[in-house]
């Protein structure tokens, strides 16, 4: 059967998808505080804007992490329209490294002016040997890895999304089995 | 010998992976869809296998709906009924295989009958409604199959261009078995005018279209209370490993 085909997420997304975060009157599934910070002291945030063609910051996106090292899968949802710099920002916990891998997240990016949601992922700065050998990292242009290096803060890392321009960051297509 | 037939088979096709299908889905940079020009990623996809981390989604087993997140018409009743024609959508949840996928949750918004979202940077001239919000949600039942009730979506301008209307349409989110089959869509109705003319509908290659217009169908009707409109969504890939992920 043919795929249904994917449209914009639009501007006004946010009192559907992400209601309590831009303070509608609707319980929300999901948020951006992937852990519980009282119950565990290993907590990181993970923070960062997306930018557009021109170096601006987009107001009106939609980003979501995905997180599973095969011990934990964790999901969160976080929207760039409350913070005052337009930052995503979550809360969660470092993934473990899978065998061959580094550890990583990986980032669903969606906005208006995108037709079909894009993917990218975020490694560690600290991991630099087991970057070295990710199969994944190793099949992007040696030149382009660095755009999917987080930056450490003092809670945890900064990683921006340049949609476009001289760093544009990597996005991946994901193939799926036959 | 059957039994060997079919490990071979099995075998064969394991080793086979596929892209999006371009046959239907649009591309990221459409100029005609302004707003595509600064934000669509300008360098190629790199095509990567899943890994185990991608196999899995969010077990939605753990999300509780509200008794009426699926009635729109209801749940943000303030002093009374919500304006506009009301109506009941239905449809399948279904992978690339035709099999259906059961327990998945379906996210919608939608402005209301006079084409005004609830959200706060819609500028658009036309009223709000009290007792409507626009945004609801359910999940498959075992066969795949959901069902919401709500009011049909106005139309509304928007600075695409001079005098850009965007066609009715409801927002629709929805994950599937793992983060390939993740699907952010707008379905249609039939018989727009407006379709022609918009080019976020218009982005979608021809083969496409037909399948973001919902059908109208009598037997959903509900006598004396609502329209029924019926919209089948097929999730990129398939996946033989129960969804969820415990």
């Amino acid at each position: 059967m043919k795929q249904t085909p994917s449209q914009t997420v639009g501007p006004y997304f946010a009192y559907g998808l992400t209601p309590e975060q831009y303070g509608y009157d609707f319980k929300a599934l999901v948020g951006n505080e992937m852990v519980n910070p009282l119950e565990r002291t290993d907590t990181i945030t993970i923070i960062g804007k997306v930018l557009d063609g021109k170096g601006e910051v987009v107001p009106d996106a939609m980003v979501e992490l995905w997180q599973n090292d095969g011990q934990q899968a964790l999901f969160g949802r976080c929207g760039t329209g409350t913070d005052s710099e337009s930052r995503f920002i979550f809360r969660t916990v470092k993934p473990k490294a899978l065998p061959n891998q580094a550890p990583y997240f990986t980032l669903i990016v969606f906005m208006r002016g995108l037709l079909h949601h894009t993917y990218t992922r975020i490694y560690f700065p600290e991991d630099a040997a087991l970057n070295e050998k990710d199969e994944v990292l190793n099949m992007i242009p040696a030149e382009r890895r660095n755009t999917l290096i987080a930056t450490k803060t003092a809670t945890g890392y900064e990683f921006n999304v340049r949609m476009q321009g001289k760093n544009e960051t990597v996005f991946f297509e994901i193939l799926t089995k036959e | 010998m059957r039994f060997l037939k079919h490990n071979i088979m099995t075998t064969k096709t394991e080793n086979i992976f596929k892209k999006i299908d371009t046959e239907v889905q649009p591309p990221l940079l459409y100029p005609e869809y302004k707003s595509t020009i600064l934000r669509a990623p300008t360098k190629e996809l790199i095509v990567m296998k899943r890994s185990l981390s991608e196999l899995t989604g969010p077990a939605f087993s753990d999300f509780s709906l509200g008794a009426l997140d699926h009635d729109l018409t209801k749940n943000a009743i303030k002093n009374g009924e919500p304006l506009g024609e009301r109506m009941v959508v239905q449809g399948k949840v279904m992978d690339e295989k035709g099999r259906p996928v059961p327990n998945t949750l379906i996210e919608i918004w939608q402005a209301n009958a006079a084409g005004r979202y609830v959200h706060k940077a819609d500028q658009h001239n036309a009223p709000l409604d009290p007792n409507f919000l626009g945004a609801g949600r359910c999940k498959t039942d075992d066969n795949g199959n959901y069902k919401f009730y709500t009011i049909k979506p106005g139309s509304y301008p928007w600075g695409n261009h001079i005098n850009a209307w965007r066609p009715n349409h409801i927002h629709f989110s929805l994950f599937g078995s793992n983060i390939t089959s993740r699907l952010i869509t707008q379905m249609y109705f039939p018989g727009d005018p407006l379709l022609q003319y918009d080019p976020i509908f218009q982005g979608v290659p021809v083969k496409g279209r037909d399948l973001l217009i919902s059908k109208f169908d009598l037997d959903i009707t509900e006598p004396l209370f609502a329209l029924g409109y019926r919209f089948d969504i097929v999730l990129r890939g398939h996946n033989a490993t129960p969804f969820e992920n415990k």
